[in-house]
């Protein structure tokens, strides 16, 4: 298999402030929010980080997607270092997360342009691609609506489009389908599943088990910022559901500590 | 590289452009408030004044001299003089505002006492006494006459040399070029407006496009691209200024054309005549142009660490009063100092060139080394804006 985004010993702290402090009841003036985190993903395949909320996953995949620089470790994504060359990275990725947010203002067919100069795309391949991605979607009904004007379902799908505008070959995607009605939610799935098919990797995080089943190849169960089992689904499953399995892991992991 | 910041630069403008309330608010709603105030407040001065000239005056002289008669018979049409004594009532009948009366009232015998009157020999002078309303301003305008009458009368009776008088049309005392006095006009109040109108067009579109992007969380979608963040540092400050710029000349257009108007009011005719070569004009363009840049790139600072837009336009006041001090500094000093070290001194360099400038006594150099000062700041301020953009802590903590 084809190691395409290796993750090494990635840490990150964050500052609490004083009335966090107060919240989470501790005197530590930082909070370890990725301790010591690696994996591998593969050419072609969905990965999974599964966790709970406050696990460590969305500050993981702001480092792969360079938002965020990692306080020690490093990771490479299709050869190029987050740390040393996050510009290459950004143009290797699509990152997805709900608090990159599209100009109210204009309509999804501008901000698809805009998006693909930033990323130095040719005229016509914009065009083409465009066309094929806007009526795969069904966005090209509301191509001239402004963003504002969208629904919830129709934001993420414009979402979804802008961020793939150069064809990247790794698409970082958290917490996909939160907040989306059933209906967008398959969209979104069935998308995935394509994208996989067409040979892109997926990293996505999530904290929802079935989702996990239903489309992971792998999958990596994080809590408290460690991961703590690593590995094919069926591997980490071992015979059990992998809502079962994780109640496990959990137990281990904060079994160990009280 | 190039491609990425135009990029940039043409979205910010059709994000403008094409918001039908937004370009009025930004570019036309300046300049239209602007005329419109100006204009009302030159047509009321301009009202008022006409309306004090059309008031009919009655005013009652007591022991009205022979020396005086004459005077006092060319007050204007609306002034109707008559002669007779008047006591206590009559005075305080005066604090009604809506009479229309003055009364003067003579010593008796007034000619002979004030030939008589020899100032060394110590005692008070003869006084003449002249009672009116100054919140009539029609009586108050009168008031003014009188004294200024009394006051010629008094000089002419004690003349004894006169100071700077023309005796033809070519004598010319004050040296000064006329283009010079004009000159201090504008330097005086120009240099301040230019800056001031610059500033607020620039802030508040900086404000929304950096600390409202940050807020609205459409910046890290812009982060998430392969651009260089000197790409959007650029294209971000050179759009603002862009905009800001706009917004100043649509103000400074509103001013023109309400000037005509306000300088009528104020009774003056060719106040300001303008008259400045090519030169003169590409220094004050390059000058403007600068100093929206310097400002952007402050503003596009302050923005940047500011958490909201509320919190940019806290972060941005006491910018606003430092350049008001700075203009306020420059209005009361007489000489602009050449010393070039004035010139790298970021706001202040721009308020002194463009008041040179406008006094026709700009040396070149200074003019260079303030513009080449601003360019560098600028520079210097993309630099740390794409530290500030490339900060973690800067673009996603709350």
């Amino acid at each position: 298999m084809d190691e395409i985004l290796t993750a090494s010993s990635l840490c990150k702290t964050f500052n609490l402030s004083r009335k966090q402090q107060r919240i989470e009841h501790t005197t530590q003036r930082q909070k370890v929010a990725v301790d010591n985190l690696s994996f591998t993903a593969y050419r072609g395949e969905i990965f999974g980080l599964l966790g709970p909320n406050g696990a460590g996953k969305t500050t993981t995949l702001r480092m792969l997607s360079t938002l965020i620089r990692p306080d020690s470790g490093d990771a490479t994504v299709d050869g190029y270092s987050i740390v040393s060359d996050p510009a290459k990275v950004r143009s290797k990725i699509a990152f997805l997360t709900s608090e990159l947010k599209l100009e109210d203002f204009f309509t999804p067919n501008y901000l698809f342009d805009f998006f693909s100069q930033l990323h130095g795309v040719p005229e016509d391949v914009i065009k083409e691609r465009k066309a094929q991605l806007f009526s795969r979607f069904g966005i090209d009904k509301f191509a001239e609506v402004k963003v504002a004007n969208l629904s919830t379902g129709m934001k993420q799908k414009v979402s979804i489009v802008i961020s793939l505008v150069h064809d990247p070959d790794i698409i970082i995607f958290d917490e996909p389908t939160n907040g989306l009605d059933v209906l967008t939610a398959r969209v979104v799935t069935d998308f995935l599943r394509e994208l996989r098919t067409k040979g892109k990797t997926i990293i996505l995080s999530t904290h929802i088990f079935s989702l996990v089943e239903q489309l992971c190849d792998r999958v990596g169960v994080i809590i408290d910022g460690r991961m703590v089992a690593c590995g094919a689904l069926s591997d980490v499953c071992a015979g059990q559901s992998l809502e079962d399995r994780f109640f496990e892991l959990y137990k281990e992991t904060k079994g160990e500590e009280e | 590289m190039k491609s990425n910041v135009l990029t940039i630069i043409k979205k910010e403008f059709s994000r403008v452009f094409n918001d039908r309330q937004l370009t009025f608010t930004t570019i036309i709603m300046p300049g239209l408030i602007i005329y419109f105030v100006y204009s009302l407040m030159g047509d009321a001065a301009n009202k008022m004044a006409q309306s004090d000239r059309e008031e009919n005056i009655s005013m009652q002289v007591e022991n009205l001299p022979q020396s005086m008669a004459q005077a006092f018979n060319f007050f204007g049409n609306n002034v109707t003089v008559a002669e007779g004594s008047f006591g206590e009532a009559e005075i305080a009948e005066l604090k009604d505002k809506t009479v229309n009366r003055v009364l003067v009232r003579f010593p008796v015998q007034f000619d002979s006492i004030v030939n008589a009157y020899d100032p060394m020999q110590g005692q008070l002078a003869p006084n003449v006494e002249v009672y009116y309303n100054s919140t009539n301003t029609a009586t108050q305008r009168i008031y003014s006459m009188v004294c200024g009458v009394l006051d010629n009368y008094e000089k002419s009776i004690s003349n004894r040399f006169d100071i700077n008088r023309a005796d033809s049309e070519e004598m010319r005392f004050n040296q000064a070029d006329d283009e010079k006095v004009s000159g201090m006009i504008l330097s005086k109040i120009l240099p301040l407006l230019i800056l001031m109108m610059v500033f607020s067009g620039v802030m508040s579109i900086a404000q929304t496009s950096i600390a409202g992007e940050k807020e609205r969380g459409t910046i890290a979608t812009l982060l998430i691209t392969p651009m260089r963040r000197e790409e959007l540092a650029l294209g971000k400050i050179l759009s603002i200024s862009g905009i800001g710029l706009l917004s100043a000349l649509s103000s400074f257009i509103g001013i023109l054309l309400s000037l005509p108007k306000l300088i009528s009011a104020n009774g003056g005719g060719d106040l300001v005549s303008f008259n400045y070569g090519t030169s003169d004009l590409v220094v004050l363009l390059l000058v403007i142009l600068t100093s929206a840049l310097i400002m952007t790139a402050v503003i596009s600072l302050l923005s940047t660490i500011a958490k909201d837009v509320r919190n940019a336009g806290t972060l941005c006041l006491p910018v606003m009063f430092g350049i008001m001090f700075i203009c306020l500094i420059s209005m009361f000093q007489n000489n602009v100092s050449d010393s070039l070290v004035y010139d790298i001194i970021p706001f202040y360099n721009s308020i002194t060139v463009l008041t040179a400038l406008f006094q026709h006594e700009m040396h070149m150099i200074n003019a260079v080394v303030a513009i080449g000062a601003n360019i560098f700041y600028t520079v210097f301020a993309v630099w740390v804006l794409t530290k500030l953009f490339n900060n973690e802590k800067v673009m996603f903590s709350r």
